[in-house]
């Protein structure tokens, strides 16, 4: 069985945000970058699946769209686990909108046909949470969404996702994409081992396959900040003030 | 006058989704603005009343799309479904509930019509004829402003964020059944069963109050005062990662930068320290209340009113206040 993941190189969360002098990007200086926390989850399923099915003829390929840097991203992923990667290069990624992005993808797995394709439910960036169904889209293939449970039977795939108010069950004929919700695993880390092979697995290196312009972002800004703290008093004689306040100035009780 | 804005009115078995009458109040207030029209595209196996009720929030036209396949929700007859009702009205704008499945929809659709969603949309603005909407970016870090450059704009609302308008039932509007041809490819994801959470349990997303638990917990067996609070407070459950990754709740309680994102009218936070991760997911809350032993705690930094103190005091000391109060 074939199993690409999509990764997105995207800022640590623990990124302070810092609006760049154009108004409309993230100042990149000093950000550091990371696996998107959900791409980790889709690449852990990946190697889960391949680990049930042996080593034998089953392979996990990551996937990127992104500049010559988001190299060291798949590194990570080979790290992992991952047995080769494909770098879709695209200095643009993050001016481009989902179509594109998606775009890019389509035009490589087409190539790849891998049986599962899996994505994190969203990128922790831009907060997207649609490249996944649009690569579906463009590739014809069925897709289910914030997946958190998966069992393979064949070519059918047996899935729970979370929806509003519980979960549901799904059957899926293969090839299928999926996306990564909180929940389907908990990611391993890259063992010393694994960075070590990591050197030695092949990277694909071609341009991203990108013609489409669909969103055009404006304006970056900040939220609106918040009043300073209050601290009403301390342990439970604070309670009865807290109530008041609640009650006479927030007006919520 | 400009093409129509279309609104998937997202039902459950013919009663209306919170979201689904926010999207339709917001696509009426635009279609002043633009001088167009509201048209509704209700979906589903058991429609009930749904496809009266959007009148009675501005859409002038209703289609519907009924039939077995459409029983659950799943992608791709749905999407099929909306690229139909496009189609049918060649709308300018599409809206969307910023729920689970409309954003899943919006996405799809976008993806089916050749252009990107503007998801978790905060506001929109229709100022000179032009849709531009802004949205949170890096989990509330930042907000951007953008526009689609490709019509239509395709724009799914935060719950929450767009004010429901006042139900007119005297409003009427004409209905039209649109055929949805589904075949073999559109089915090739079946739901088997759908498993509904052990308690009616409020969605997070769409409370107006909630309490959440953090490692000062302590252990899963605490929550109850939590429980106790919220349930005073008719409030949601929430919980920072350190509680979820310790297993003492389920991973959809998860509030922050991979959790939830809510923005209640009040989010209580009970032995949360306030990491960038967690305050990504709820600062903007309208307010916010935080117990917690460590008068350092940068939670401290964002909550309109702290109590510095030991939340198993405080917490069962806050639910009997508001116990009393509540006579
Ligand atoms: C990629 C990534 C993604 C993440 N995503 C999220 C996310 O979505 N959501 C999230 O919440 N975190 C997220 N985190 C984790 C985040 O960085 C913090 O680790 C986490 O939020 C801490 O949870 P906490 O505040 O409950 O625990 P702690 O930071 O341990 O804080 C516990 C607090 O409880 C207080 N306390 C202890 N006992 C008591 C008591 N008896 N009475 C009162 N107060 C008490 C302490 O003073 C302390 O402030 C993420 C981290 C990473 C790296």
């Amino acid at each position: 069985m074939k199993i690409a993941v999509c990764i997105r190189r995207v800022p640590s969360t623990e990124t302070t945000v810092k609006v760049a002098a154009d108004g409309k990007t993230l100042d990149p200086a000093g950000v550091e970058y990371i696996v998107s926390p959900f791409d980790e989850i889709a690449l852990e399923e990946g190697l889960r699946v391949k680990e049930k099915l042996g080593a034998e003829g089953n392979e996990v390929i990551a996937v990127t769209v992104g500049p010559a840097e988001a190299a060291t991203t798949l590194r990570t992923c080979l790290a992992m686990g991952a047995d080769k990667a494909i770098l879709l290069k695209d200095d643009k990624l993050y001016q481009r909108a989902p179509y594109e992005i998606a775009q890019g993808l389509s035009a490589a797995l087409k190539e790849l046909a891998p049986d599962i394709i899996f994505f994190g439910k969203q990128a922790v960036d831009d907060d997207n949470s649609q490249v996944p169904t649009i690569t579906a889209q463009l590739l014809n293939l069925p897709f289910v969404g914030l997946i958190v449970k998966l069992d393979l039977a064949g070519k059918t795939a047996t899935v729970q996702r979370e929806i509003d108010g519980g979960k549901e069950v799904l059957e899926v004929v293969l090839p299928a994409v999926f996306s990564a919700q909180k929940g389907l695993n908990e990611p391993r880390y890259p063992s010393l081992k694994g960075i070590m092979a990591a050197k030695k697995k092949p990277m694909e290196e071609k341009a991203a396959n990108i013609t489409a312009n669909t969103l055009e972002v404006l304006k970056m800004e900040y939220p609106p900040s918040r009043p300073p703290g209050k601290i009403v008093g301390k342990g439970v004689e604070a309670v009865p003030e807290l109530v008041k306040l609640l009650k006479e100035e927030a007006k919520i009780i | 006058m400009p093409n129509p804005i279309l609104v998937f009115v997202e039902n459950k078995d013919g009663t209306l989704k919170k979201g689904a009458i926010e999207a339709l109040s917001e696509a009426k207030r635009l279609s002043d603005a633009l001088k167009s029209e509201v048209v509704a595209l209700v979906i589903g196996n058991n429609l009930g009343s749904a496809a009266k009720e959007p009148a009675f929030y501005g859409a002038t036209k209703v289609l519907t799309v009924e039939g077995a396949a459409f029983g659950h929700y799943t992608t791709a007859p749905y999407t099929k479904a909306m690229v139909a009702a496009f189609n049918k009205v060649k709308p300018d704008a599409i809206l969307f509930p910023a729920t689970l499945n409309g954003k899943d929809l919006a996405g799809s659709v976008a993806g089916a019509l050749g252009t990107s969603a503007l998801q978790d949309v905060i506001s929109i603005n229709a100022d000179g004829g032009t849709l531009t909407a802004r949205r949170p970016v890096y989990a509330g870090k930042a907000i951007i402003t953008v526009k689609a450059l490709k019509a239509p704009s395709i724009i799914s609302l935060r719950p929450k964020m767009f004010t429901a308008a006042k139900s007119d039932q005297s409003k009427q509007s004409q209905v039209e059944k649109l055929d949805v041809a589904i075949d073999a490819n559109d089915q090739r994801v079946k739901v088997k069963e759908v498993l509904k959470a052990a308690t009616a349990k409020i969605e997070l997303t769409e409370a107006d109050i909630i309490v959440s638990g953090g490692r000062g917990m302590k252990g899963p067996e605490h929550y109850k005062i939590i429980e106790e609070l919220a349930a005073i407070l008719k409030a949601a459950v929430g919980a920072s990662r350190a509680a979820v990754d310790a297993g003492w709740r389920p991973h959809e309680d998860q509030v922050g930068q991979t959790g939830k994102t809510v923005c209640p009218t009040m989010y209580v936070a009970c032995g949360i320290s306030g990491a960038i991760q967690h305050l990504a997911g709820m600062s903007s809350s309208k307010c916010i209340v935080a117990i917690n032993k460590d008068p350092e705690a940068p939670i401290f930094k964002v909550a309109n009113y702290g109590i510095v103190g030991d939340l198993f005091e405080v917490v069962p000391a806050l639910a009997n206040e508001l116990k009393k109060n509540q006579g």
